[in-house]
């Protein structure tokens, strides 16, 4: 179970997140929508730990990774998967080797352990025979898939999307989403996901979490969420246009 | 309206000493931290499993790449050499001394300082670029999060490597520099073979030679180092990959030339 608490974090004059607060129960997908530059992408960083917060607690199983050294963190983060938003393949390796990295530097495994959990990986993405391709040579889709591949080849119990579906066409956001729900399925990991994707992201979250202005302003199923009598969650779910003087 | 900053909390003639003090301040953190970043790059090269492969590979990138450019520029500035210091000589009837003249001055000075310079414009400023792609492109932070060190990995290997490439490199440099020479002395000045190669032995010794190897290492660290150092600090987009690349080059060739100064009055 992941628990923010009270989480503060400014950069500069700017504060970002404002004593956020959130819940995330083990084997769920949660999905955190919210306006661009609302502070997602923030949030994010600091559960994986790349950014630490000035104030507030974030407990992953009652551990809180705010105060851990890096040694501590590190066995934190062997437990999670994080596909983020641009992919962040190694452009000197080809796919193949991307997904094998972490087995490679993680795991005492055997080079056939290796190559059948990567080929099996690549199969269940829907990339088989396609390890040999360097990042540079495929579609923006496809480093998604290996993205993800990646991530989920060390069967983490974690697993945070960074907008797993920015800047794709609409079949491919309903693919990429199919498949987090296909492979939450059959791992039974516990989903963070980052997204503006609405409405598709409610087929796939169990509970969705609005955050704006730095905090958590409303969370609940998707039924509930659409429902929400919150006219910030209505605003944005309805995409409605504001002026720029609103903003 | 108008767009309201903090107050200053300084009364205004104080104002000028609090601004130095956060420079001042700003200057000592930055040094730290490149401090800080070097102790962390050179503990992570010591501890095992050692990457050899990524090691070879910055081998490769740095030292072997730049092979062509190392015995160009080394060609040329033997030959250049040769042609100034017979000049110079030849108005003192000096002229058997051309072989030691241009060895020392290759082997103690130049051959350090030029290969250190060419390497930093062709190895360093894409160390700095790559490092400043896989920083914008959130490579470094997919290690970080895969609980891998991105210093063992991407620091580490290439301060090695040019530990163990630049003396190499040099010691190429003066070699063809000195045969650059030979070639104008022999072919257009009808110098003797003897002649030029003879004082050779009798003037330049090995700690001439260690002179030499001692900058070559040190200006491999210092390129590797600030190389590394604004790759992996760099600011956002392509902007800031772009300035930290500038930077990088700037900050070595000076930096080169100011240790170069400080080695050649320590060693002797």
């Amino acid at each position: 179970m992941i628990k923010v608490v009270g989480v503060r974090r400014s950069f500069g004059q700017q504060e970002v997140l404002r004593g956020l607060d959130l819940e995330v129960a083990s084997g769920e997908i949660l999905v955190v929508i919210g306006r661009s530059g609302g502070g997602k992408s923030v949030l994010l960083k600091h559960l994986i730990g790349l950014l630490r917060p000035d104030s507030g607690h974030i407990l992953v199983d009652d551990v809180d990774i705010t105060r851990l050294g890096r040694n501590a963190l590190d066995r934190i983060r062997e437990r999670y998967g994080v596909v983020f938003q641009g992919g962040a393949l190694f452009d000197s390796m080809s796919v193949y080797d991307n997904v094998a990295f972490p087995l490679r530097e993680k795991t005492g495994l055997r080079a056939a352990e290796i190559n059948q959990k990567v080929d099996e990986k690549l199969a269940q993405v829907g990339l088989e025979g396609m390890g040999a391709k360097n990042p540079a040579e495929i579609s923006g889709g496809m480093r998604k898939r290996v993205a993800i591949a990646r991530a989920l080849v060390t069967e983490p119990e974690i697993v945070f999307f960074d907008e797993p579906t920015t800047g794709l066409d609409p079949i491919l956001v309903n693919t990429i989403h199919h498949l987090i729900v296909e492979l939450h399925r059959k791992f039974r990991f516990t989903a963070i996901v980052v997204s503006h994707e609405i409405p598709e992201i409610f087929q796939i979250a169990d509970r969705v979490a609005m955050l704006h202005d730095g905090v958590i302003v409303d969370s609940g199923t998707p039924g509930a969420i659409q429902a929400s009598p919150n006219p910030i969650v209505q605003h944005f779910i309805r995409g409605e246009v504001e002026s720029v003087a609103d903003r | 309206m108008f767009s309201s900053s903090p107050p200053d909390p300084w009364p205004l003639p104080l104002r000028p000493v609090a601004a130095l003090g956060r420079v001042t301040l700003d200057v000592i953190e930055a040094l730290g931290r490149f401090g800080v970043f070097l102790v962390q790059a050179v503990a992570a090269a010591f501890i095992p499993p050692f990457k050899l492969g990524r090691l070879l590979d910055r081998i490769h990138f740095i030292g072997f790449r730049s092979l062509t450019i190392v015995i160009l520029t080394g060609a040329f500035t033997g030959m250049v050499l040769g042609l100034q210091i017979f000049l110079v000589l030849s108005r003192f009837g000096s002229e058997a001394f051309l072989g030691p003249a241009v060895a020392l001055s290759l082997i103690r000075e130049l051959g350090p300082v030029l290969c250190a310079l060419i390497v930093t414009g062709r190895a360093g400023s894409a160390l700095t670029a790559e490092l400043g792609i896989m920083k914008i492109s959130e490579q470094i932070d997919a290690l970080t999060v895969m609980a891998l060190n991105p210093r063992r990995y991407l620091i580490a290997p290439p301060i090695v490597a040019g530990i163990v490439t630049f003396p190499l490199m040099v010691a190429l440099f003066d070699v063809v520099g000195i045969f650059g020479a030979y070639l104008i002395a022999s072919q257009l000045l009808g110098m003797s073979d003897g002649t030029y190669f003879g004082e050779m032995n009798t003037f330049v010794d090995i700690a001439d030679v260690m002179t030499g190897f001692w900058k070559a290492l040190s200006f491999g660290v210092i390129v590797t180092w600030v190389c590394t150092y604004k790759g992996y600090y760099c600011g956002h987009g392509a902007e800031g990959v772009a300035r930290a690349t500038t930077q990088a080059v700037v900050l070595s060739s000076v930096l080169i030339l100011v240790w170069d100064y400080f080695m050649g009055s320590v060693l002797p």
